[in-house]
């Protein structure tokens, strides 16, 4: 039986109050995260259930229980308290997934730090940008990313503690850096977890927008008041389940359901600190029973590639339940995964903004395969007519999707940044950037962005953070960057180029430019392809109709040119 | 011939997937793909250079992770391709 029961029941009867009396929530003035995903899942008799079974590509397996999960992190809150970083600072978490990321944002939150988790796979310059906004002052590093640190330190005056938490022992620290094991320091049993209020911020997540830089968008103490009860009732997280959340912290799915939501529950989770292989991640399964999988629609897609002759090879009977995000599922993967594995994939939307799951498709419900499915409980969801801000009633008719502001995980604000986040509010709603219709029985379905912003693989990409890095490639006069349709990723970016007077088009050019991008930026941002031109089209203002060559690679219509130079 | 291919491409994963002081060693066996060395979407540009030095055009459905796990895998497919 799952945890949701009747949806259509739920959604009439609900109320937020129902998870924080699960939950306790601020039972003895305790709202802290960091809590409520260690000390109390021990003071409830789980202290030795396994909460983290860690893998890495070696095979190389570490285990943590609860306890182990509470010690290790109130051990790296006194650490950062000793080395002064103090209650509001932000602690950038910048490392592949290894257990002392999971168990560090368990530390900053309970010393009241803001966690700034950050994909490791940022090269110096989208690492620069983030924390030099935030003015983050202390970063938790494996040694493998310290160079890209120390070539950005010196232009970052807060970034005062850079912890190294796998230093080889006989090495020399830098200014500014500390060495840090946390297997190996003094294990604490005891720590005052700091008493934050619920609206106290929590994590900071950066995302990308069309313009400008990436904004931090800034999550409070509370989140876990939607993060735990849509765990339990959108993943239907069980206490005998092991759980799979593929995602990476560096990204919102990989804290609020890859840490919060099931440590709060109390779940055995596992995690597989490797790069992708079809196999490799069926054998992971099968060796540790995985019952509930939270994946993404590249990665389901890059499976159906290898065929399900490669699932059969496995005994993957364990799989209880499978929920997906990132991008759209579509309706053939949700088909295949029934034919893999037995069970379709529910589709599940929401973003770095809304903190938790919004619209989805619920264990027991009718899955309609390729709809986002219905919004939560507790959540008002429409589509909004795109001149009028109101909602449309028309069924099967495209809008805005649009939420009713108040959910507890909802941003409290872009970080520095208030103009911004008040932009993206009209007539009472927030609008979430993409677009959608619903069904005459209510249910969801994705059309797509409503912006440029590049969404690949679950990942929205800036196109703006992209043409200006390749402005500062030594060839590159000008260019564009937009994205284009890919059948596993959904879109991958491509960038159209015209070069300076002196360089000439080239696929060793082309390679280089990609390198480029990669090291500077991150590979998501990195162009798959290159186009180059003599010169972008513009309008007459001069400004560079990113549109128009979007809507080329997409084979839309090219809307309204009258603006454009030169036509 | 062979030993000098493996050297070329080792040269190159290392200068431009990992850090010059990152203490990773890399050798004909090391797992690229599964270790996140190289990831997927870095995989187009690891592809990409293979195609520009041995001129050969690798299909989409050869690329695959397990095929660019290592050298010695990127080896076997090359040599469907060429006469390395």
């Amino acid at each position: 039986m799952s945890h949701i029961g009747s949806y259509e029941e739920r959604y009439k009867s609900f109320n937020w109050k129902q998870s924080e009396e699960e939950l306790e929530y601020g039972k003895n003035g305790m709202y802290n995260i960091g809590y409520y995903c260690s000390d109390r899942v021990c003071e409830k008799g789980n202290g030795k259930k396994l909460g983290l079974i860690w893998e890495g590509f070696t095979g190389e397996v570490k285990k943590y229980t609860y306890d182990d999960i509470r010690v290790y992190s109130n051990t790296i809150a006194k650490y950062l308290q000793d080395k002064g970083v103090n209650v509001g600072d932000r602690v950038c978490l910048f490392m592949d997934k290894v257990p002392e990321l999971y168990i560090g944002f368990i530390g900053v939150l309970k010393m009241g730090g803001i966690t700034q988790p950050l994909f490791s796979a940022f090269g110096e310059e989208a690492l620069f940008t983030r924390l030099d906004d935030a003015k983050t002052k202390a970063i938790m590093i494996q040694k493998k990313h310290l160079p890209k640190v120390r070539r950005i330190k010196d232009k970052l005056p807060d970034l005062t503690k850079i912890i190294v938490i796998d230093a080889d022992e006989a090495a020399t620290p830098q200014i500014n850096e500390i060495h840090f094991w946390m297997e190996k320091a003094p294990k604490l049993d005891k720590f005052d977890i700091v008493r934050v209020g619920p609206e106290v911020p929590s994590v900071i997540h950066y995302t990308s927008g069309t313009t400008g830089k990436p904004k931090g968008a800034q999550h409070a103490h509370s989140s876990i008041i939607a993060q735990y009860i849509t765990s339990k009732w959108v993943l239907d997280l069980q206490s005998d389940d092991i759980y799979w959340c593929t995602a990476d912290p560096g990204w919102v799915t990989g804290t609020s359901y890859g840490i919060i939501g099931p440590w709060a529950l109390g779940v055995t989770q596992v995690v597989l600190d490797a790069g992708f292989g079809a196999e490799k991640w069926y054998a992971f399964m099968q060796k540790y029973k995985v019952s509930m999988w939270y994946s993404a629609p590249t990665a389901i897609r890059l499976l159906m590639k290898e065929g399900i002759e490669a699932v059969k090879k496995y005994d993957l009977s364990s799989l209880r339940h499978l929920a997906s995000v990132g991008e759209p599922l579509n309706a053939e993967a949700v088909v295949w995964s029934e034919k893999a594995f037995g069970k379709m994939f529910h589709d599940s939307y929401w973003q770095t903004e809304t903190g938790a799951i919004m619209i989805t498709n619920y264990p027991g419900m009718k899955i309609k395969p390729g709809s986002m499915g219905k919004p939560f409980p507790g959540i008002t969801a429409t589509v909004l007519n795109t001149k009028t801000y109101e909602p449309i009633t028309t069924a099967g008719m495209v809008g805005l999707i649009a939420l009713k502001p108040g959910w507890p995980s909802m941003m409290r604000s872009y970080w520095n940044n208030k103009t911004t986040y008040d932009s993206k509010f009209k007539n009472g709603w927030y609008i979430c950037g993409d677009r959608a219709s619903i069904d005459s029985e209510g249910y969801f379905w994705f059309v797509g962005r409503d912006d440029d912003v590049i969404n690949t693989a679950g990942h929205l990409v800036g196109p703006f953070e992209i043409e200006s890095a390749l402005l500062e490639h030594k060839a590159v006069a000008e260019s564009a960057a937009v994205g284009k349709p890919d059948p596993v990723n959904m879109e991958v970016v491509k960038a159209f180029i015209a070069l300076k007077p002196g360089f000439e088009p080239s696929g060793d050019m082309e390679l280089d430019i990609m390198n480029f991008i990669r090291k500077k930026l991150s590979p998501l941002a990195m162009p798959q392809e290159i186009e180059f031109v003599p010169s972008l089209p513009k309008t007459r203002s001069g400004k560079i109709m990113r549109r128009l060559l979007r809507a080329k690679e997409w084979g839309e219509e090219i809307g309204d040119t009258s603006t454009l130079e030169n036509d | 011939m062979s030993e000098d291919i493996k050297k070329m491409i080792i040269d190159y994963v290392k200068k431009e997937y990992l850090e010059e002081d990152s203490g990773v060693d890399v050798n004909e066996n090391t797992k690229l793909i599964s270790s996140g060395i190289v990831d997927s979407f870095s995989m187009v540009s690891l592809k990409m250079f293979l195609e520009k030095k041995f001129l050969v055009k690798i299909p989409d459905d050869k690329a695959t992770p397990e095929a660019f796990d290592s050298v010695n895998n990127i080896m076997n497919l090359l040599k469907e391709f060429t006469k390395i």
